[in-house]
Order: C-alpha cells, then sequence, then structure tokens
C-alpha cells in the first residue's frame, strides 16, 4: 500500500458527511475513505443480518455509446474484455474483464446494456485512469466514451432489508428487478440507475445518482434506514464481505499479470464469443491447462494469513496469498491464494508462513459464504 | 477520539503498551486504550507462554484486528509469569476494556523494575495529541 497524505487524496461529494459522522478515514486506491463507523463487525453483520449503506463514488463510472458507425460501442467492448457483451438484453449487466494482449488483467468491471447503441461501465477507483486509457487507445471503432465519474454519486444498499429500506422512495417496483440487472427511475425524485448489484454477497442496491443529490439521498437513506437497524458501513466490512463471499479485489487476487483462467474467472470466459485481446492466450490455456490457480483456503491452526503471506507445501515455496483475513459472520480466518494447479484440489494441506512460523491450513471450495436465496 | 481515562499510577511506551506495576518486581502489561481504538475490532491475541523472557522494547505478542497484525513491544524486562487466557476466546475484552479486564501478561521484573524512559499518564496523553489524534 502506498502512502499519501490527505492532502494529496481525492474527496467523493459525501468526504465531508463521513468525516462530521465520525467515520475513521484511510486513503484507499488514492481516495480519502471511511474504513469503519462504528466497526467492520457490527458493520459486516449488519450487512449480512439487516442492511448497511455504503458511499462507494470513488468506482468509476464510464459510458460507451455508438459514434458516427452503428454499433462501435458493442463492437469495442468485445474486443477489450472476455465476456460476451452480445448476449446482454436491455436492463442487464454483468461482470466482466477489461483483458490485455496477453490476456492479463487490465481491470475487473461491471457492464450495464442501456440500449444497443449505449452500455454503462462500472470500473474501480485505482484503475479509472488505465481503464480509460486502455478503452481509449484501443477505440477503432469510434465510439463514445464518456468519463461520468464526476458528475455522478454511487450509493450502495445492501443487506436482507435493503429492498424494504429503498422502496418507499421509488415508485419503481424494486422486487421486479432481478440480480445483476438494472432499470432507471427516480429516488426522491431524482432521476437515478437502480441496479441490484453489489460487492458483498448479499441482495443490494447500486445508486447512480447525481453528484449534487448526494448527501440529501445519503441522509434520505441512513434516516430511512434506522428503523431497519441499519448501519452506516465503510471500506473495512466491505473488504471482509466481498472476501466471505470469495469475490476478487483487483490488485490483490488478480493483476495485469494475471489471466482470468488463472484467477478463477473461467465462468465469464467466452472463448467462443469471436476474436478478443489476449484470446489466443486464453486458447492456448485452455488447451494445456494453467499452471497456477486461485483458490480459497481456510485456516487449520491458529493464525491469520494476510495479503503475500508465503505458501509452503513439503519445504518449498509454491504460491502466496493473494487476500487473507478474519471474516466476521463466519468468523473464521480464511483467504484466497495463488498456488500452483498440481495443488489447488480441494483438502489440500498448505503451511502459510505468518511472520515467520508455518501455520496449517487447506485449500477449501469458494464461495466461503453464500446466502440464502429467498 | 475516545475519552479515555489513562490511569495515573500506569506508566506507557511510545509504542503504545502500558505497565502497572504496584511494587518494584512484579508488572501487568496490557495495550492502550488508544491503541485498541486504532487496531479497529480485536479477534486474535498472541501472548508469550509462562516462564518466556521479554526484553523492554522487543516483540513479545502480536494483537490482530479484522484489518491489520501489530506487534506487542514489551515496555519491561523479566519473566511472563501469568497470561490472561481470557483473551484467547475473548478477545473482542481489549477493546472493551483495555486497562483493566484486557490485561494481556503479567511479568516479573528483572533487577532496575520498570523502566525510567516510560512515559507518565499526562506526558501519554501529551503525546497522542502531538501525533494528532
Amino acid at each position: 500500500m502506498t502512502e499519501s497524505t490527505t492532502a494529496e487524496l481525492l474527496k467523493t461529494a459525501l468526504n465531508a458527511t463521513h468525516r462530521s459522522m465520525g467515520a475513521k478515514m484511510v486513503p484507499f486506491g488514492g481516495w480519502d475513505m471511511p474504513v469503519e463507523y462504528s466497526g467492520i463487525i457490527a458493520e459486516h453483520l449488519a450487512v449480512r443480518t439487516r442492511a448497511g449503506l455504503f458511499d462507494v463514488s470513488h468506482m468509476g463510472r464510464v459510458d460507451i455509446e455508438d459514434g458516427p458507425q452503428a454499433g462501435s460501442a458493442l463492437a469495442l467492448l468485445q474486443s477489450i474484455t472476455c465476456n460476451d457483451v452480445a448476449k446482454l438484453q436491455l436492463g442487464q449487466a454483468h461482470y466482466n474483464a477489461l483483458l490485455n494482449a496477453r490476456a492479463g488483467i487490465v481491470d475487473d468491471i461491471l457492464i450495464h446494456k442501456v440500449s444497443d447503441r449505449h452500455y454503462f461501465l462500472c470500473i474501480n477507483a485505482a484503475r479509472r485512469a488505465q481503464d480509460l486509457a486502455w478503452i481509449t487507445v484501443n477505440n477503432q471503432h469510434g465510439a463514445r466514451i464518456t468519463n461520468r465519474s464526476d458528475e455522478t454519486s454511487q450509493i450502495a444498499l445492501q443487506g436482507p432489508r435493503a429492498l424494504a429500506i429503498l422502496q418507499p422512495f421509488t415508485t419503481t417496483d424494486l422486487g421486479a428487478i432481478r440480480y445483476y440487472w438494472y432499470t432507471s427511475g427516480e429516488v426522491m425524485g431524482v432521476p437515478a440507475r437502480i441496479a441490484r448489484t453489489g460487492y458483498t454477497g448479499e441482495d443490494g442496491f447500486e445508486l447512480y445518482i447525481p453528484v449534487a443529490e448526494s448527501e440529501r439521498m445519503w441522509n434520505g437513506l441512513l434516516n430511512a434506514g434506522k428503523g431497519e437497524d441499519m448501519l452506516p458501513a465503510g471500506l473495512g466490512c466491505r473488504n471482509t464481505l466481498r472476501l466471505e463471499s470469495a469475490m476478487l479485489l483487483y490488485g490483490h487476487d488478480m493483476d495485469e499479470t494475471t489471466t482470468p483462467l488463472e484467477s478463477n474467472l473461467g465462468w465469464i470466459t467466452k472463448l467462443d464469443k469471436g476474436e478478443f485481446l489476449g484470446r489466443e492466450v486464453l486458447l492456448e490455456q485452455k488447451a494445456k491447462g494453467v499452471a497456477q490457480q486461485l483458490v480459497g483456503f481456510r485456516m487449520i491452526d491458529r493464525g491469520i494469513a494476510r495479503d503475500d503471506a508465503p505458501i509452503w507445501k513439503d519445504g518449498q515455496r509454491i504460491g502466496k496469498v493473494t487476500s487473507g483475513s478474519h471474516v466476521p459472520f463466519l468468523k473464521q480466518n480464511i483467504g484466497l491464494a495463488r498456488v500452483p494447479s498440481a495443488n489447488a484440489k480441494h483438502g489440500e494441506r498448505i503451511e502459510i508462513e505468518i511472520r515467520g512460523q508455518m501455520v496449517a491450513a487447506e485449500v477449501v471450495p469458494t464461495p466461503f459464504y453464500k446466502r440464502v436465496k429467498n | 477520539m475516545s475519552q479515555a481515562n489513562y490511569p495515573a499510577q500506569f506508566r506507557y511506551s511510545t509504542e503504545h503498551e502500558w505497565v502497572d506495576a504496584p511494587s518494584p518486581s512484579a508488572a501487568t502489561v496490557g495495550i492502550t486504550d488508544h491503541a485498541q481504538h486504532a487496531l479497529g475490532d480485536i479477534v486474535f491475541v498472541d501472548l508469550p507462554r509462562v516462564g518466556t523472557a521479554v526484553e523492554a522494547g522487543k516483540p513479545c505478542g502480536s494483537v490482530e484486528s479484522v484489518k491489520a497484525v501489530s506487534e506487542i513491544f514489551s515496555p519491561v524486562t523479566g519473566e511472563v509469569t501469568e497470561v490472561n487466557a481470557t483473551l484467547a476466546e475473548h478477545p473482542e475484552i481489549v477493546n472493551q476494556d483495555p486497562h483493566v479486564k484486557g490485561w494481556m501478561i503479567k511479568v516479573s521484573l528483572a533487577a532496575g523494575g520498570v523502566p525510567s524512559e516510560l512515559m507518565t499518564a499526562a506526558q501519554y496523553q501529551e503525546l497522542l495529541k502531538q501525533e494528532g489524534s
């Protein structure tokens, strides 16, 4: 992690609000963000059992639209991602990855289909500049690329009571929005994209709203959530929630040097969709098998393995932890790790080096936590 | 910042441990309210075994919150005579009551007793003010 002073950090429209609420602030991806308000455990459990409200406006938001040439938006996106954007229906969203020519992951992103001529991307905060540059340099089709990050805010309302808290603020029938779909509507009388998406493994919504309305909507939702024991939630629990659900974190679990097939992302790798950057590499990996994989592990002995902890087997250093933590709902010490394929099978015993000590762990299936759907 | 009460009879280290030594030969050690607050929710406390020799300024264990791990630096030199076994099952006690129930180890002090460079409660609070907390 890089050290930066507060003065250099970017701020969301809700920065002063977080500070006035007494949030503990930390630098994250170049942003001054709330890591916790009342405590990571309390906030994590609130999201799993009730609801949590997150400011995730540090994420980047980008429109890709057809230029003079019809179909250019789709053609551009298809050429630089591995999931099949052509399969998206109007109002549907999916998880996808921007790839480089070596099939390394430039970023993991969400793509929402607004119309046949228009797609809306949600990208990682720390990757905004790289993504925009990469999309632009590959835009041979003349699609229109518009960065909407500064004119919009993004608020995530997550947890089993999210729908009940949000519904009174909109005439949109939230129950009719399926998971990983979105709709354009109004929230508190303001035009908003209401997406049933999130990064917590829980039901919930992400709201894309005009930046000028950020504070009013945050406070409105916060007040409405009090009756449902909702808590404002920071990036600390966002990380433990996503890890408990085995969702990947860019820059930790994958990056430009690892491919989707090496990162447990075969499910978004659609090799039959036509040409795209990195496809040749992925075809070869698919044919020959990958040398390394991303797996879940659980500690057997006491100890919490943190990011970058070395992994050993039979006296050989074989890999490293990419994300490791205690997770508060399962109350387990778990994580994700990059290991050789030979050591990736469930039940494989490994040792993780924690401050010079070898601590026993085992490879386990992911996700660690899966919500029970109604 | 929390309105902590830093007991006047304790001595404090720059690494945010406290020492309670009513006699020159025995001391109780823990981490300060400032330390637990900075760490956040504590989920694991790793303490030395009884009989371990500890040395002032050297690591003698670790405290892990959800987010991070932090070493415990022994503020005194001597031998561990007792560890707070309750913390193995209930590490959250360190958050709830860092200066009393959240104590970590008891040490029989080597000759020289409590190091004179440790701070008084007033000095420690001055340090916290300077660190901008």
